[in-house]
């Protein structure tokens, strides 16, 4: 029955200890183990290749042996669960982040997450986004993914922006969020408004109509 | 139900790297062919790309996900992205392939094959019948480069192409290497599977390239790589294809340690010269 031996070679492209999957065969020999492992090796290097194509910078940060490994690692525990492989790796910087051989690097994680939403923001529906006014200095440590047209880029935010911006995504409006915002250190509601438009962060703003305004 | 309609003339497979030298100029290209698998994000630089070539040219979209050889369910969600991504672009074609990729809820990424017995070929079928109905439009089914046989298979590879494409009504898409790479690997002679082929429903060719390894017991295993140039047995086996089929839409695959522009277009540009001798011969 068909569904069975698919079952066995699934099993033996995951398990790699275990030998070609049993009814497969070849004219040229009892035990096709290097023609069994064609296929494993496909699976492998393909969804290695994929995280690779995703996350080029940890890539280079770690060199391209010890990513392929640390990869091949995240995809026997978490293989993909959807033919999208654009999207395949949302949490491998949780995994990383547990990954015994990439302990001294505490910044790798942080890396990757910031990969997977530069990966997002790429392949984000297309919107135009409102047009900016002058722009001003800003330093910060949180970081701000935005595609405005067709390039992703990445901008540092202060907490207070962040902390703006954060509460307008969440739908608050916009007096609520500066007000909050307010309250943190250093925030400047015209210069926060200024930068996120230049950005290309903001594509509408609606009315509140809650109050029957 | 739309029916396949690539021009008789030679494309590639498009590569992102290639944007600027593609769109710098006109191309003596019949058309370009993507996996849809890359153009399933909801916007940005790919569909940009993708919206660009297609107002010069056909496109031929080319699933490698969908796994309509498992015996389990087609993946719904799939075939709606799917669905959307053809009435997106309205390619001249779309084509899948004859094996399984998803297993259970875990999607293993590559081309498995799949034995070859009634009770397969129903299930095929089935699928098929589910995708042409889906997209409304006729799709492709291509035959597989494979490197194992299965004990349980009682149908001829040939044999079980033909009788889906009898069944559905789909086209078939012959890839010429994986004929060669197929052939060498089971020890049968590729030009006796040409032969036994349905070639009155191929809508679509493909050339690509493979490497050589040797198998356990030390025999040539050629594995279907996609990242060197069509090595010249492929190149006479596609000749082959043509004296008997004519010009056929055929495209040159290169996936892998992808070439310059030029390289690639020239690998076209041989596989174009072919299918004009093809017409000459049909018109003399």
């Amino acid at each position: 029955m068909s569904s069975e031996i698919q079952d066995r070679f699934a099993a033996a492209l995951i398990d790699r200890a275990l030998p070609p999957p049993q009814g497969t065969s070849a004219w040229s020999g009892p035990r096709p183990e290097r023609r069994s492992a064609v296929y494993r090796n496909d699976v492998a290097s393909g969804l290695t290749g994929a995280l690779a194509t995703r996350f080029p910078a940890a890539r280079r940060i770690v060199g391209g042996d010890f990513f392929t490994a640390m990869a091949l690692a995240y995809a026997e525990r978490h293989p993909p669960r959807s033919p999208l492989l654009l999207f395949y790796g949302d949490d491998f910087a949780d995994f990383v982040a547990t990954f015994e051989p990439a302990r001294d690097l505490a910044y790798l994680p942080d890396v990757i997450r910031l990969e997977a939403a530069r990966g997002h923001a790429y392949h984000a529906a297309d919107a135009v986004p409102l047009e900016p006014g002058p722009i001003k200095p800003w330093t910060g440590e949180t970081a701000l993914v935005v595609r405005p047209r067709l390039l992703v880029d990445v901008l540092r935010l202060e907490p207070a922006e962040a902390a703006f911006l954060q509460a307008l995504a969440g739908g608050a409006t916009l007096g609520a969020a500066a007000e909050d915002a307010s309250a943190l250190r250093g925030f400047d509601l015209a210069a926060a408004l200024v930068r996120l438009l230049q950005s290309g962060a903001f594509t509408a703003i609606r009315k509140d109509n809650t109050n029957g305004h | 139900m739309k029916a396949s309609r690539l021009p008789r003339r030679a494309g590639v497979g498009f590569k992102p790297e290639h944007f600027a030298k593609i769109d710098a100029r006109p191309q003596p290209l019949g058309f370009f062919e993507v996996h849809a698998e890359n153009y399933m994000g909801a916007g940005g630089p790919p569909h940009a790309r993708l919206a660009r070539l297609r107002e010069d040219y056909a496109l031929s979209i080319h699933g490698v996900g969908l796994s309509i050889g498992a015996m389990q369910p087609l993946d719904g969600e799939h075939l709606t992205r799917l669905k959307t991504l053809c009435d997106r672009y309205e390619p001249e074609s779309f084509s899948e392939h004859l094996a399984w990729s998803s297993h259970g809820e875990v999607f293993l990424n590559d081309l498995l094959p799949l034995p070859y017995t009634e009770t397969t070929l129903a299930r095929v079928a089935e699928h098929i019948d589910q995708v042409q109905e889906t997209l409304k439009r006729q799709m492709l089914l291509e035959n597989p480069a494979t490197y194992l046989l299965f004990d349980e298979s009682t149908i001829e590879e040939t044999a079980f192409l033909a009788e889906v494409s009898r069944r559905t009504g789909c086209g078939l898409l012959l890839d010429v290497n994986n004929v060669f790479v197929a052939a060498t690997n089971h020890r049968l002679d590729p030009a006796a599977y040409i032969d036994r082929f349905p070639l009155d429903r191929v809508r679509e060719l493909h050339l690509g390239g493979h490497c050589d390894t040797v198998d356990d017991a030390g025999f040539p295993l050629l594995i279907d790589s996609h990242d060197t140039p069509v090595t010249d047995p492929v190149w006479a086996l596609y000749e082959t294809v043509l004296a008997r089929t004519g010009p056929v839409a055929t495209l040159v695959e290169w996936d892998n340690d992808i070439p310059a522009w030029p390289v690639l277009r020239a690998e076209a540009g041989a596989a174009q010269t072919l299918l004009d001798a093809a017409l000459a011969r049909r018109a003399a």
